[in-house]
This record gives C-alpha cells, sequence and structure tokens, in this order.
C-alpha cells in the first residue's frame, strides 16, 4: 500500500511511529490545547489526589480488579456521565457553530472540526455515554432483581467493563493525537474508505468501537446467562420483574446485533488496510453493502437502548403509584414483540436509496407496526397510575415527563416511517429532532428516573430532591427549547450536519436551539450539583431501612448499599411484585443460621487485557505494526495464562455474615426507634 | 441613539409568528405537485395519529393529578392489574390507526414512487399521454452538481431550470460519494450515489428560484454544495436554454474530468455543448481516459469472469483514489497531508477554449503500471 | 441444581406458610451456566459468519472483468481439505469419548490427532490461498475474491485459535488431569470444533461446490 500523506516518517522513525509524528499534535489549535491542559491538570489532580491518599492499592484491589457486579455497574455508571459531559460539549459546540455561521460568516469552526465533532457526539452518546450507562444499570440491578450472588461470568463481566473503557479511552485519544472520523457517525463509505479519509480518524473509529463491541458483546452473553440461570427459586420467567425481561430482551439484541457490527467494521478495515474491494466505487465493491449492515445492527441498537429504560419506567411507575403494574404479560409480550420487529425495520434508514415502492412500503409498515406493543406499553403505564396513590417523587417526575414527551418522538417517528413522507424529511433536522425527541425523552430521562430511583440502594443515601427538581426541569424545558425549533427548521427543509447555513431568515431558530443547549447545560450543571450536595449531606439523606420508596422487587428486601453477597440467604419468590409480597404477608428477616457464601475472586487479568487493547488500536492506527503484534500477543498470553488459574473463588466466613447482618438489624432497630 | 430590542422578544417573535408563519416552510408550502402531495401526506398522518396521541397526553396529565398521593383518594387499589376488555382497547386502538395509517402507507408509496412517471400535473390536471417528460440528468460532485438537458444538448453546474406544468425526469448519479439530491419546494430527495442509477419524478407549478442541495453529508465541501433551482414559464426556460446555448463552452470529457476534482462554492456554469454519452460516462465511471466502463466489466461479470489470465489486468478499473479529496480540509494550507486548493473552476463566460481543453493537474491514471498497488492520492 | 427448579409447592414450611428464603445455600455448581453461555457466544460468532456469507452472496458475482471460481476453485483440492475437517471433527468425537470414560492418555492422543488433522486442514488452506496469489487472484483484485478470502480466511482463522485452545488445554489436562473444570473446557471447544465444521459444509457448498455453477 502507497504511504499515506499524513506523515513524512521514514527510515527508522517509520518503523518505530508509523505515521505519527508532531503535526499529529494540535499544538496550533488554541482549543484543543487549552482543553489538553485543562484534562492534563485536572488529571494530574486527580493523580496526585489519589497518591496523597494512599488509594492506589484501595482502587487496585477494591474497584479496577473486582468481579462484583455491583462495582462494575457502578464504574460503567461513572465512565457514561464522564463520557457524557465530553458528548455534550461537542453539542454546545455545533449549536454554537449552527447559531453563528450566517451571513456569510464562516463561524468559528471548519470544516475539518465541526465535522470531526458532529461525528464524536453521534459516536461517543451512542457508544461511550448510552451503552455503558445502560449496561451499568443492567450490571447493577438485575442479579440483585432476581435475588442472585452475581452474575454467570464475574470475570467476564470485568473483562467487558475494561474493554468498553478501553474503546472509550482510543476514542478519547483522538482529541489531542490525530484526528477523529470525519464522516458522520455512521461512517458510510466510500467517504470512509482509504481513499476519501486516509486519515488515522477513521482507524480510531474502527478501532474504538471495535474494543468497546468486545465488551458489549461478552456483556450481552453474560447477562443473558445470568438471567436464564441464576433466578432465585420459585421465580419463574413469568414472574420476573419487568426490568429483568427488558433487559433481557436488550441484551438478546445486543448478543443478535453487534456481530453484525463487529463483521461490518472488519471488512471495512479490511478495505482500509488491505486494500480489498467491499465497499469501494471501483472493481466491483457495493458501498450501499456497508449501509445496509450497518443498519442491520443499528436499528436494532436503538431498541437495545430504550428496552431496559421501559422497564424502569414500569417499575417506578408501579412502585411510586403503589400499586402492581397494569397487564404485566401484554407488557412481556409487548416487550418481545418489538424485540422482534427492531430486526425487519432496518431499511427505514435508506427509503430514499431508491428500492422500490412495495420494499418501501414493506419496510415502513413493519416500522409502524412497532408503534403497536410500544402504545400498548403506554397504555399499561396510564392505567398503573390509574387508581393509584401517586407520589410524586424524582423518578416519578421524570416518568411522567418521559410518558409526555416520548409520545412526541413516537409519533414522530411513525411519520417518518411513511416512505413518501420521508422523502421530503429524510436526512432533515426535522428527523434530528425526532430521534433526539426519543433518545432523550426515552433513553435519558429513563436513565435520570432510574439514577434517582436506585441512588440509595446503591449508595445507601438518597439524593437531593431541591436540586434534583431544578435539574429536572431545566431538562425538560430546555429539551424542547433545543429541539422544537429543529423540527420546525426541519419542515423548513434545512438539512442536517451543514456548517454554513444561507438564509438568514433561519438564525433565529438556531439561536433558539442553541439557547436550549445552553438551559440543557445549566440541567447537567444542577445534576452535578446535586450528586455533590447529596454525598455531602449523606447523613441527613441515609437510607437505613434499604427500602426508601416502599419498592416492590427484590434489591429492596436487601440492604442499601447491599453486602457483597447480595442476599444472606438466597430469597424464595411466591408472587412477581416479590417484596411487596413478602412485605404484605408479614415476612420476618431471619436473623441467624448464617453459613459461609460461596463467591468469585477479583482478578487483574480484565484490566490487563484493556490495557493490551488499547496498545493493539494505537498500534493498528498509527501503523505502529510492531506495537500491534507485540500487544496482540500479549493478549494472547495474557488471555492463555488466566485460563491456567482454576482458583477463581473463596468463601465469606459465616462470621463475617453475620457480623454484616447483626449491623443491618443494628440499623433497622435505629429506624424503628426513631418512627416509634 | 439607537434603542436596541429587548432581547427577550427577539427570541419570543418567531414563536409568537409560528402559526402565521407556516406559509413560509417549504415543506409545508412547496411549489411542486409531488412535494404538495407529500406535504399531504404528513398532514394526515399528523392528524390520525393525533387521534391517540392527544388523548394519552391528556390522560396522562389528568391522572397524573387525579391520582396524586396527597389527593388520598378511596378508590385507591393496588391489587387491580388486569382488565381483559381494557386490554383489547390499548392494543386494538393502536391496531386500527396502524392498519388505516398502513393502508394510506401502501398506496401512497406506489403512487409517489419516485420512479413513477407523474400522472397529473397537479390536483386538477392530469398529463396528457403525448406529453413527453423533461430529462435531466444529475451527477453529484465533490462539491457541486451537474446537470445535462441530454434532448437540448446543454449542461450546468449548480443551476437547475424547469418550465413549470411540465413532468421532469431526473436520472441520477454521483461521481465518488453518495449524495441526496433535493429540492423541497419540487419533491422528495432520492440519493445520488457513484456507479449507480436512481430516478425522481416531478413537476414544479409555481414559478420561482427555489434551494436545492445535496441532503446527504459528503464530506468537507458539503454545506455549499447547494444549487438555484429556477421554475420558469415556457417561454422563460426557452429563454434561460438559449443563454445557456450560447456559452461556448462545451462538456466534454476533458472538462468533466477536471469538474470532478473537488471544489467548493463553485458559482454557476454554462456549457452550450455536450458530448454524446456524457451521463453514461459519468455513470460507469468512465469519464477518464482509459478507464473501463462499469456497464462493460458487469457484461464481462455476467458472462463468467474473464479467464485466468485476467488476474494480472487490472488497467482502467481503479476509480477511488484518482479523484482526491484530500486528508485535511484544504482551508488549512501548510498541513501536510492536504491537496493543494483544488483546480479553481472558473464561471465558463470567463473561461478560455485552450484552458478547457487542458487536462487538470494530477490526472495521470495510475492503473496499468501501479496495478492495485495504486492506492492514495497523486502527486 | 435440583433445589432451584423445584415447583413453588416445595417453598411452603410445615404448617403449608410459605418461605421467603432457603435456610441452606442451593448448590450452584461451578460453571454452570458456562455451557449456555458458550453456546450463546458461538450463535453471536455464527452470525459473524452470516454476514460474511450475505456479502459473499452479494458480491460473489463481481469478478472485475477478472477471474471467476471457475477459472480459480480447485475442487478436488478443496474435497481433500474437507474430508481434514471432517476427520478432525470424528476424531475429536472420540476424544470426548475417552473423556466421559476418564481415559487421560486415550484423551490427550485423539486431541493431538484433531489437532493435526486441523494443522493439515490450514496447511491445504494456506497453499491454495498462496496459489491463488501468486496467479494474481489477491484479495484487491475483485469483490469477489474480496469476499471469498475474507469467508475462508475467516474460518481458517476461527481453525487456527481452536488449535491455540486445543493445545492449551492438552497442557491442561496434562497438568491437572480431567478434572470437571478441564472437562466442561474440552465440552466448550468440542462445541466450537463442531461448529467450525458445519460452517465449512456451508462454505463449501455455497463458495465452492456452487461456484463452479455460477
Amino acid at each position: 500500500m502507497s504511504p499515506h500523506p499524513a506523515s513524512e516518517n521514514s527510515g527508522i522513525w517509520k518503523l518505530i511511529f508509523g505515521r505519527l509524528d508532531w503535526s499529529a499534535f494540535p499544538l496550533h489549535e488554541p482549543i484543543l490545547v487549552g482543553t489538553f491542559a485543562m484534562v492534563a491538570i485536572g488529571g494530574i489532580a486527580v493523580l496526585a489526589l489519589i497518591t496523597r491518599f494512599r488509594l492506589w492499592g484501595y482502587l487496585w484491589s477494591e474497584w479496577f480488579t473486582t468481579v462484583d457486579h455491583k462495582r462494575i455497574g457502578i464504574m460503567y455508571m461513572i465512565l457514561g456521565l464522564i463520557m457524557f459531559l465530553r458528548g455534550f460539549t461537542d453539542a454546545i459546540m455545533m449549536r454554537l457553530q449552527q447559531a453563528m455561521a450566517f451571513n456569510g460568516s464562516e463561524g468559528y469552526l471548519n470544516a475539518h472540526h465541526y465535522d470531526q465533532i458532529f461525528t464524536a457526539h453521534g459516536v461517543i452518546m451512542i457508544f461511550f455515554v448510552a451503552m455503558p450507562l445502560i449496561t451499568g444499570l443492567m450490571n447493577y440491578m438485575v442479579p440483585l432483581q432476581i435475588g442472585a450472588r452475581d452474575v454467570s461470568f464475574p470475570f467476564l463481566n470485568n473483562f467487558s467493563f475494561w474493554m468498553t473503557t478501553a474503546g472509550a479511552v482510543v476514542t478519547m485519544m483522538s482529541l489531542f493525537v490525530g484526528e477523529f472520523a470525519r464522516t458522520g457517525w455512521l461512517a458510510y463509505p466510500p467517504l470512509s474508505g482509504i481513499a476519501y479519509s486516509p486519515g488515522v480518524g477513521m482507524d480510531y473509529y474502527i478501532w474504538g468501537l471495535q474494543v468497546a463491541g468486545v465488551g458489549t458483546l461478552l456483556s450481552g452473553v453474560n447477562l443473558i446467562a445470568t438471567i436464564v440461570k441464576m433466578r432465585a427459586p420459585g421465580m419463574s420467567m413469568m414472574k420476573m420483574p419487568i426490568f429483568v425481561w427488558t433487559s433481557l430482551c436488550s441484551n438478546i439484541l445486543i448478543v443478535a446485533a453487534f456481530p453484525v457490527l463487529t463483521a461490518v467494521l472488519a471488512l471495512l478495515s479490511l478495505d482500509r488496510y488491505v486494500g480489498t474491494a467491499f465497499f469501494t466505487n471501483d472493481f466491483g465493491g457495493n458501498p450501499m453493502m456497508y449501509i445496509n449492515l450497518i443498519w442491520i445492527w443499528g436499528h436494532p441498537e436503538v431498541y437495545i437502548l430504550i428496552l431496559p429504560l421501559f422497564g424502569v419506567f414500569s417499575e417506578v411507575t408501579s412502585t411510586f403509584s403503589g400499586k402492581r403494574l397494569f397487564g404485566y404479560s401484554s407488557m412481556v409480550y409487548a416487550t418481545v414483540v418489538i424485540t422482534i420487529l427492531s430486526y425487519l425495520v432496518w431499511l427505514h434508514h435508506f427509503f430514499t436509496m431508491g428500492s422500490g415502492a412495495s420494499v418501501n412500503s414493506f419496510f415502513g409498515i413493519t416500522t409502524m407496526v412497532i408503534s403497536i406493543p410500544t402504545g400498548a406499553k403506554i397504555f399499561n403505564w396510564l392505567f398503573t397510575m390509574y387508581r393509584g396513590r401517586i407520589r410524586f417523587e424524582l423518578p416519578m417526575m421524570w416518568t411522567v415527563a418521559f410518558m409526555l414527551t416520548f409520545v412526541v418522538g413516537g409519533m414522530t417517528g411513525v411519520l417518518l416511517a411513511v416512505p413518501p413522507a420521508d422523502f421530503v424529511l429524510h436526512n432533515s433536522l426535522f428527523l434530528i429532532a425526532h430521534f433526539h425527541n426519543v433518545i432523550i425523552g426515552g433513553v435519558l430521562f429513563g436513565l435520570f428516573a432510574a439514577i434517582n430511583y436506585w441512588w440509595p440502594k446503591a449508595f445507601g443515601f438518597r439524593l437531593d430532591r431541591v436540586w434534583g427538581k431544578r435539574s429536572f426541569w431545566l431538562w425538560v424545558v430546555g429539551f424542547w427549547v433545543a429541539f422544537m425549533p429543529l423540527y420546525i427548521l426541519g419542515l423548513m427543509g434545512v438539512t442536517r450536519r451543514m456548517r454554513v447555513l444561507g438564509d438568514p431568515s433561519l438564525q433565529i431558530w438556531f439561536q433558539i436551539a442553541a439557547l436550549g443547549a445552553v438551559i440543557i447545560g445549566a440541567g447537567i450543571a444542577c445534576m452535578l450539583i446535586q450528586f455533590a450536595v447529596s454525598i455531602r449531606n449523606r447523613e441527613a439523606l441515609k437510607d437505613v431501612t434499604g427500602d426508601p420508596w416502599d419498592g416492590r422487587t427484590l434489591e429492596w428486601a436487601t440492604s442499601s448499599p447491599p453486602p457483597d453477597y447480595n442476599f444472606a440467604f438466597t430469597p424464595v419468590i411466591h408472587d412477581g411484585d416479590a417484596w411487596a409480597d413478602m412485605k404484605k404477608r408479614g415476612y420476618e428477616r431471619p436473623t441467624k443460621g448464617y453459613a459461609d457464601i460461596h463467591m468469585p475472586s477479583n482478578t487483574g487479568a480484565g484490566i490487563i487485557l484493556g490495557g493490551l487493547s488499547i496498545a493493539l488500536a494505537v498500534g493498528m492506527i498509527w501503523y505502529m505494526w510492531w506495537l500491534a503484534g507485540l500487544s496482540f500477543a500479549g493478549i494472547l498470553a495474557v488471555a492463555i495464562g488466566h485460563s491456567f488459574n482454576y482458583k477463581r473463588d473463596f468463601h465469606i466466613p459465616a462470621d463475617v455474615v453475620t457480623r454484616t447482618e447483626e449491623a443491618r438489624t443494628a440499623m433497622l432497630k435505629t429506624q424503628l426507634a426513631a418512627q416509634g | 441613539m439607537t434603542v436596541r430590542r429587548p432581547l427577550p422578544i427577539r427570541y419570543l417573535a418567531p414563536l409568537a409568528l409560528l402559526p402565521l408563519s407556516a406559509c413560509d416552510w417549504v415543506v409545508m408550502s412547496p411549489a411542486g405537485d409531488v412535494a404538495m402531495q407529500q406535504r399531504d401526506l404528513i398532514l394526515i398522518s399528523t392528524a390520525l395519529m393525533l387521534l391517540i396521541i392527544l388523548p394519552v397526553m391528556a390522560l396522562t396529565v389528568f391522572f397524573a393529578w387525579r391520582y396524586r398521593a396527597s389527593a388520598r383518594r378511596d378508590d385507591y387499589d393496588p391489587d387491580w392489574d388486569h382488565s381483559t376488555s381494557l386490554e383489547l382497547l390499548i392494543w386494538s386502538a393502536p391496531l386500527l390507526i396502524i392498519i388505516w395509517l398502513g393502508a394510506i402507507t401502501w398506496t401512497s408509496t406506489h403512487l409517489l414512487d419516485p420512479y413513477r412517471p407523474v400522472a397529473r400535473i397537479d390536483a386538477a390536471r392530469k398529463v396528457t399521454p403525448q406529453a413527453k417528460p423533461l430529462q435531466v440528468e444529475v451527477v453529484a460532485m465533490d462539491w457541486k452538481w451537474l446537470f445535462i438537458y441530454p434532448e437540448l444538448g446543454i449542461a450546468t453546474v449548480n443551476e437547475l431550470a424547469a418550465p413549470i406544468d411540465t413532468p421532469i425526469q431526473f436520472k441520477l448519479t454521483s461521481a465518488t460519494m453518495m449524495n441526496s439530491f433535493y429540492v423541497p419546494a419540487l419533491a422528495g430527495q432520492i440519493y445520488a450515489m457513484p456507479g449507480m442509477q436512481t430516478v425522481l419524478h416531478a413537476v414544479a407549478n409555481k414559478p420561482g428560484s427555489y434551494e436545492g442541495f445535496s441532503a446527504n453529508y459528503s464530506g468537507a465541501g458539503f454545506s455549499h454544495m447547494r444549487f438555484r433551482f429556477h421554475a420558469l414559464d415556457r417561454s422563460g426556460f426557452d429563454q434561460w436554454a438559449a443563454r445557456v446555448k450560447a456559452s461556448k463552452a462545451p462538456l466534454d470529457r476533458a472538462t468533466y474530468v477536471k469538474l470532478e476534482q473537488p471544489s467548493e462554492k463553485v458559482p454557476p456554469m454554462y456549457f452550450g455543448q455536450v458530448q454524446p454519452r456524457m451521463f453514461h460516462a459519468a455513470l460507469n465511471m468512465c469519464a477518464q481516459p482509459g478507464k473501463r466502463c462499469m456497464d462493460e466489466v458487469m457484461m464481462v461479470d455476467a458472462h463468467g469472469g474473464a479467464g485466468k489470465e485476467s488476474a494480472h489486468d487490472t488497467a482502467g478499473l481503479r476509480h477511488d483514489g484518482t479523484i482526491d479529496v484530500g486528508g485535511f480540509h484544504p482551508q488549512q494550507p501548510g498541513r501536510k497531508g492536504e491537496i493543494a486548493q483544488p483546480a479553481g473552476m472558473t464561471p465558463a463566460a470567463t473561461r478560455t477554449p485552450a484552458e478547457q481543453g487542458d487536462q487538470a493537474p494530477g490526472q495521470k491514471d495510475h492503473d496499468g503500471h501501479a496495478g492495485h498497488q495504486g492506492h492514495g492520492p497523486t502527486p | 441444581m435440583a433445589n432451584t427448579t423445584t415447583s413453588d409447592s416445595a417453598f411452603l414450611d410445615a404448617q403449608g406458610n410459605p418461605l421467603f428464603h432457603l435456610a441452606r445455600e442451593p448448590h450452584h455448581p461451578e460453571g454452570a451456566s458456562t455451557m449456555l453461555g458458550f453456546w450463546i457466544y458461538l450463535m453471536s460468532d455464527c452470525l459473524i459468519f452470516a454476514c460474511l456469507f450475505a456479502t459473499y452472496g452479494v458480491l460473489g458475482g463481481s469478478y472485475a472483468a477478472g477471474p471467476g471460481p471457475r477459472d480459480l476453485f480447485d475442487l478436488p483440492l478443496v474435497a481433500v481439505n474437507t474430508a481434514m475437517l471432517l476427520l478432525s471433527s470424528i476424531t475429536y468425537g472420540f476424544a470426548m469419548l475417552a473423556m466421559e470414560k476418564n481415559r487421560i492418555a486415550a484423551t490427550q492422543l485423539w486431541l493431538a490427532v484433531t489437532g493435526l488433522f486441523g494443522l493439515a486442514f490450514l496447511c491445504i488452506e494456506l497453499y491454495e490461498f498462496a496459489h491463488l496469489i501468486h496467479e494474481g487472484a489477491t484479495p484487491q483484485r475483485s469483490a469477489f475474491l474480496s469476499a471469498f478470502f475474507t469467508l475462508v480466511g475467516t474460518h481458517g482463522l476461527h481453525v487456527t485459535f481452536g488449535i491455540v485452545w486445543l493445545v492449551t488445554l492438552m497442557v491442561q489436562v496434562g497438568r491437572k488431569g480431567l478434572i470437571l473444570a478441564n472437562k466442561r473446557r474440552l465440552m466448550c471447544l468440542s462445541m466450537f470444533w463442531h461448529f467450525l465444521d458445519v460452517i465449512w459444509i456451508g462454505v463449501f457448498t455455497f463458495v465452492y461446490l456452487m461456484g463452479m455453477l455460477r
């Protein structure tokens, strides 16, 4: 392959550094240098603090190497929130650019930067925000809700997390070393091919996603096996909490969709690295094949994101209405139907390719059919509220906001599924508004409901309500202010990914949208303040009962936060709302007779493999073949070496369990005393 | 001293005008019959869905308020979780709407299929069987549009015109990237893809000048990949065509190859003559000398390939990499890996015939001597 | 395992009141979910092959005016190759039978034979690839050849990893004997190996046989 233009390296330098040279470091970009300085200072400060308080050992042994599904869940959430700040910064930069670039102004970003920003925004928000956040949530809650001590494959869980993190690290590296893809978040060829994107940006994209994809796939396998095999006695499939059902379906989708992404990105990398002709314009390649394949992954992906949150809304509505969930079985069937149908709709992302009327109508109608089970779900939540006693705590507020927001997104979605209507709205800002309407209104609102709902379970204290409400209102208002104008601009025929706009009469709408983004930014700030304030006031907000919301499912049966082993005795289930049933029938918590508990041991193999994967990705991206080869050999060696470790478990001795449970008994007594 | 208008009013004004200004929204008030029917479809579908969306939203708010805990209503029923009749209702109500919408979708998708010739000029007038549609061949390039009028023997860049009340048939392809051809006032969009042909039928009804652009991101110059669409009355169109015809510049293969090179913000250009089968060459990616046309290659493939000996014969097959869009954006001179500012395309009127015959710089064909290793930009 | 799958009625105390916990931990045997988990993984791998098959299906006729399958494929050689892989599946089956009887030496012997057949398969495949590339039919020559090399090569890569895994397992069986964990691992590899066999039958039929008919 002929040398690519990005580097002047030659001879020995080329052998060592591949195409990495000084020009890869954006020293002439003040914004990036400033960002880098801030990140570096922040990073050094964090590292210094960790060293100062001698936390390295603690972090390594209690967190980085942990196989505890709860800690891994929390680490996923932290990863997701950090990446969310990056993704949101990209959003603000785009909104600013589009609000400025009128009347011949080029705005403040040139195409080289702007095109990277919108690509990075999409990639980061989907792969490194939404995915880690839902995976973290499922990781934390599913074993608790099914009364298990951990997931089926605890080491795999740790490994999955570090692969996801490694993917995120690779993606973030592109900010300061080289560049990111300038292709849009799905990187359609031929634009993403080597001939038209010869730089490292596309390779960052490919390797970031491939590394993270391994983690996602394995965590999907893990959670399916956990749900199928590890349920507490008595919990038949139709007695599983609805969140477990939606998680199961979501993970089935992960396992059935992510291999397609892996395959299609592998083919694209073969085109880029080896010079094959899959998606090229020449030698018989077919770029449209890529578009089909990527959407066969891409459409199920949005259901992967939303399904677990449908489960969250069901749990929250039921808990805060103080009622059983209305229509449990129709909820389950609706989820399963959505899971299956999500594979039959991918073509609606490119009706405009000219597939012919019959093909287009088929995919249009299957898309609309999905709205039937989704509609049934909305009605089920509605009738769960009916004749309830609704407590408007933060999770419930997010749920009502979701119901009002999501139906609008659903409606515009069905509209886009009508092919002739799509011909005028495809790729427009109307489409952008639509999918932000469902992803923010559905996925994000659901995550916020979940965080407020389960935070006390994970940390033992509730989140501050005042700051939570501020964040809620700013988010909801900010969302509508930011995206209503985009719907309107779409109807004015404005297309997406424009860096510079013509018609000055449009500017006001972009300015309103930018204002909305700022309001959302304030909402994010309030949320961070909410976390900080709550952590500071944790004693006042303490949850001693383990059941702060009068919950209905098993996770509320144990302490907050749950002990390492989750449940001192494996619970037995007689009813779908297991914990509500136990409370109703006067369940008494056992206080003696504890036995040793069998648990998996921590291991450092996951983080080492994750680190080696970063090295492999860097080697491949920068053409440092020696690094790629070495790190690949390293991965093999560590994986094989890990398989020689047969001692992967230990027992928590009965007296440790007894001490832990006695502490809880004492804590529950303070609660009773306070009430008495 | 001028007093600046207070900021809030500036921001609220468009909201107040929202219902009034709706007529400026081009998708909602287009100038072509196809787009008009698509607009109607949006309105009908939205109305249908609102039949269910509005009650749901109202019920959500109503239930949330009515069953709030502080109301302490005594019809609280914590174990009520099933009602067969309600379940039937909540599945059948969306189902009915979707059946209705599905029927509309099926018929409208077929009637408004971009490949189907338009059957009517507008709601009142049918197309007469003897009326021939105006043929326009469209090539999306980095980052401009080439329009060829094969019947008139003229071509333009970044300017499209058509007579009103006359059906138009667009045939579209692209030189390198996937683009989407979209004139919101005229009709829905369709992709223009390299090596492939799509078709779009449309008709303009109201004279005027409208915006057209690519609706699919295609690289650095995408924002400026815009053109004007002039809907003219018959005599206006004839005058326009004559004006184009008067241009001395011909669109031959050499010009095409030069044009194909990436450039941004290209002003409209006229070509008074068009070499025959120009669109065929564009579609089959063989405008450059020495290239093998894709249709010929596909014919060979259909007969089972060209035999063992053909393995080494890759002359004229490469297309990607011969058009260089550069590793970095052209606006940053001095960065490595970037191509020089693309050959400036001047408006047709100012160019001399000598210029037009020139081979574009960097246009040497790598095929043949470089084989399949000939990736990467030309020097 | 038995405890975890009993019906509701088992969870009542002597008075017929419901039990809400198990006084004794139900025994979750180590690795109880491994087979299921590995099976799910195999299905996801199968989807990768499905994508490659689909890609070959779409691009398999795009020769770019180059050679087609009939010019390139050496069917007798591929038939021998297929025989190697099928035989290796049979010998793996013998290894599993020996494992069931806890006969370490016999298990190791059959595993070694399986590995050798796998190696023979790989060598023949590499010979075929080298021959094609020598003739100019490189993966870069046409979309058909890209899809061909990728599909067949991905299968070959799987076989390579299978052999690495097999050698690792032989070492582990040598060290620890046929303990439960090793038996489970041998079962997983068995599934993997037979899975590759099934995929190859697809490749042989769909790519080679039907290619000759094109």
